[in-house]
C-alpha cells in the first residue's frame, strides 16, 4: 500500500512539474524554441513505450517506425482529404495501427530473437517504401500544410481550443503532448503491474511453459504487439500535426532503432525507462553536435560505455543503491 | 477405475527415423504410471505426443473419451492434461510464489479486462490464487523458499517447483518428465513420496523416466519402451520378471531393474 501512495505521489509531481512549472520557465526565460525538443521527446517516448511493451514480451522490435509512420499518414490525410477533426483522427490512427498490427502480427509473432527483430526491420522499409508508391500519400513530395487542430467541443462545451486562435501554439502542442505521454505511461504501468502483466512476463521467460499452464500465447503476444503498434500511432499522428508536414522520410530505419536505444538505456525493467531513455538520448545528441564531425563518434562510444557498465539501463543506478541499502 | 487418458496406435516419424511406433496404453484415474526405456527410446518423444507438443504422424491420443491429440498445447492443459519441464524450464526472474501464482490462468473466473481495471472479481481471483499457491507450495516443501527469487532456488528444489507449476492449473492429470534424473538415493526418495502427495490430492500421474529404483517403487504400472515400441506393460513386479525388458536393459541389468 505504502508503495503505491510514493508512487501515486511521485506521477502527480511528475505530472505537475511538466504541465505546469516547465511550461512557466520556459516563457519566463523565453526559451520557446525548447518546446518543440521537448514535445519530440514525448512523442518519441510514446513510440518507444511500445517498443518496450514487446521487449517486456521477450521481442525485440525494429518496427515501430512503420506505424508511427502509418500513424501519420492515416491521421494527415483523414484531416486533408476528408476533413475530420483532428482530434477523432487521433484514437482512429492508433485503432488502425492496433489492427493492422494484429495482421501483420499473426504470422511474425510466431518468430522469436533476431529473426524477428529481422523482420520487424523490413516492416520500416516496407512501410516507407509504400508511403513513396502510395497514389493517397502524395509520394516522395509528402503532404503539406496540413491544418492545425480544430477546436474539440463536447455537448457545445469547448473542450480544447482551436489551435489557430492560440497565442504559443508550439506551447499547445506541448501540453498535448506531454499529457498524452502521461496517458500512455499510466496504461502501461497499470497494464504491466495486472496479472495481464504478469502474464506477459511468463511469455517473456519461457513460452512453452507458459504454454503448458494454458496460456494462449499467441493471443497474449497479440495483444501486446497491438497496444505497442497503437502507441506508435498515437505518436506519428501528433508529430505530423505538429510539423504541420506528412513525408514517408519522417520515421525511417533510424528512428526504429532509436526507439529501440531508448528502452535500452532507460531500462527494460522499469516501465518509465523510454521517458528517461529517449530524453538523455535526444538532449545527447543535441548537446554533442558542438563535438562537429565527431559527434556520431562520441555518441556511439559514450552508448556502449553505458550498455557495458549499466546492461540494464540508467534507472538501475536508482535502484541498486536502493537495493543495497 | 476408469479410463482418463488413452493412448491409440501412436507414431511420429522425424523423418526417415521412426521415434514412436505403434505404442497404445491406456491410464486409469488415480494411478501411478511410468514409462521407462533405455536412452533413445522415445520416451521424450511420446511425452511430447501426449502432451501435444509434437503432433502423431499416426494414431491420436484420447482424454475423457475426447480427442487431445490435435489440440494447441495450451487446450490441451486447458482440459486438464499439463506436463511439467525438466528442471531449468521455470519463470526464472519471478519469485517462487509468483511463479505457482501465474500458473493459475486456468482457475481464473475474471477476464484480462477484469484485471486491468481491478474488478471485485478479479481481485476474489488474485486472493484465491495467493491461497492456493500457499497451499501447493507447503504440500511440495517449498513454502520456506517462497520469496526467493526463482533462479536463485537449490537445484533439487527446482522439480518441485516445475511439479508446483504443473499443480496450479488445476490438473486431472500431470505429466512428469524424469522427475527423479540426477537426483541422490535421499533425494529420489524424497521426491518419490512428493509425488505420492501429489497423487493422494487426486491427481493422475503419468511420468517418464530413467531411474529404475524409483519407478519401481513409486509406480502402479510400467509401459516399457525400446526403440519406439512397446515392448511390455504390466505391475512392477510383472516388468521385473519380463524378459524382453531384461533383454533390453542387457548389461546394465540387475542394479538397476532394481533386482
Amino acid at each position: 500500500m505504502k508503495r503505491q501512495t510514493i508512487g501515486i505521489v511521485a506521477t502527480l509531481l511528475f505530472s505537475l512539474i511538466v504541465v505546469f512549472f516547465i511550461p512557466w520557465l520556459l516563457d519566463l526565460t523565453g526559451r520557446n524554441d525548447l518546446y518543440f525538443t521537448l514535445t519530440s521527446v514525448a512523442l518519441l517516448s510514446i513510440a518507444s513505450a511500445g517498443v518496450w511493451l514487446t521487449f517486456f514480451i521477450g521481442r525485440i522490435n525494429m518496427g515501430q517506425a512503420a506505424y508511427a509512420l502509418m500513424g501519420g499518414y492515416i491521421s494527415t490525410i483523414l484531416v486533408v482529404n476528408y476533413g475530420l477533426s483532428f482530434w477523432l483522427t487521433l484514437p482512429l490512427a492508433g485503432f488502425f495501427c492496433a489492427l493492422v498490427s494484429v495482421l501483420i502480427g499473426l504470422p511474425i509473432l510466431r518468430l522469436r530473437g533476431v529473426y524477428f527483430a529481422m523482420t520487424t526491420l523490413v516492416l520500416t522499409e516496407v512501410s516507407k517504401l509504400l508511403a513513396l508508391a502510395l497514389p493517397i500519400t502524395g509520394g516522395a513530395s509528402g503532404i503539406i500544410n496540413i491544418p492545425l487542430p480544430k477546436a474539440l467541443k463536447i455537448l457545445g462545451i469547448t473542450l480544447i481550443p482551436d489551435f489557430t486562435t492560440l497565442a504559443n501554439v508550439k506551447r499547445a502542442f506541448y501540453l498535448l503532448s506531454v499529457i498524452l505521454m502521461i496517458l500512455c505511461f499510466a496504461l502501461l504501468y497499470r497494464l504491466v503491474h495486472s496479472r495481464l502483466g504478469q502474464l506477459w512476463r511468463s511469455l517473456q521467460q519461457n513460452e512453452e511453459l507458459a504454454s503448458s499452464i494454458g496460456v494462449n500465447i499467441s493471443y497474449l503476444r497479440l495483444i501486446a504487439y497491438a497496444i505497442s503498434s497503437f502507441f506508435g500511432g498515437l505518436g506519428g499522428a501528433v508529430f505530423a500535426a505538429i510539423t504541420q508536414s506528412m513525408y514517408p522520410s519522417n520515421f525511417t530505419v533510424n528512428d526504429s532503432v532509436n526507439f529501440m536505444l531508448n528502452c535500452f538505456l532507460g531500462g527494460l525493467n522499469y516501465v518509465f525507462g523510454p521517458i528517461l531513455g529517449t530524453f538523455v538520448l535526444y538532449f545527447g545528441w543535441d548537446w554533442l553536435f558542438r563535438m562537429g564531425k565527431y559527434q556520431l563518434l562520441i555518441f556511439s562510444s559514450v552508448l556502449i560505455v553505458l550498455m557495458l557498465f549499466l546492461p540494464n539501463g540508467l534507472l538501475s543506478l536508482r535502484f541498486r543503491r536502493k537495493s543495497q541499502a | 477405475m476408469g479410463s482418463l487418458l488413452e493412448i491409440q496406435q501412436l507414431s511420429k516419424r522425424f523423418g526417415g527415423l521412426l521415434a514412436v511406433n505403434n505404442v497404445s496404453f491406456v491410464v486409469h484415474a488415480g494411478e501411478i504410471l511410468s514409462v521407462i526405456g533405455p536412452n533413445g527410446a522415445g520416451k521424450s518423444t511420446l511425452f511430447k505426443l501426449i502432451s501435444s507438443f509434437l503432433r502423431p504422424s499416426e494414431g491420436q491420443v484420447l482424454f475423457q473419451g475426447e480427442r487431445i491429440s490435435h489440440l494447441a498445447p495450451h487446450l490441451v492443459a486447458r482440459k486438464g492434461v499439463v506436463r511439467t519441464f525438466q528442471e531449468t524450464t521455470i519463470f526464472k526472474t519471478m519469485t517462487v510464489r509468483d511463479n505457482v501464482i501465474v500458473a493459475h490462468h486456468l482457475r481464473s473466473k475474471a477476464n484480462l479486462l477484469d484485471y486491468v481495471t481491478g474488478s471485485s472479481r478479479a481481485k476474489q481471483d488474485l486472493n484465491e490464487f495467493a491461497d492456493s499457491a500457499d497451499t501447493i507450495l507447503k504440500l511440495l516443501n517449498l513454502y520456506e523458499s517462497r520469496n526467493e527469487l526463482a533462479s536463485n532456488l537449490p537445484h533439487g528444489y527446482l522439480r518441485a517447483l516445475g511439479i508446483a507449476i504443473g499443480l496450479a492449473t488445476g490438473p486431472a492429470i500431470i505429466l512428469l518428465d524424469e522427475p527423479f534424473a540426477g537426483m541422490n538415493h535421499e533425494e529420489t526418495m524424497r521426491a518419490v513420496e512428493m509425488v505420492r502427495r501429489v497423487r493422494d490430492r487426486g491427481v493422475t500421474i503419468l511420468l517418464v523416466e530413467h531411474d529404475m529404483h524409483a519407478v519401481m517403487k513409486i509406480s502402479d504400472r510400467i509401459v516399457v519402451l525400446n526403440f519406439g515400441e512397446q515392448i511390455a506393460e504390466g505391475t512392477p513386479e510383472q516388468i521385473r520378471q519380463n524378459e524382453k525388458v531384461i533383454e533390453a536393459y542387457l548389461g546394465v541389468e540387475d542394479e538397476s531393474i532394481g533386482m
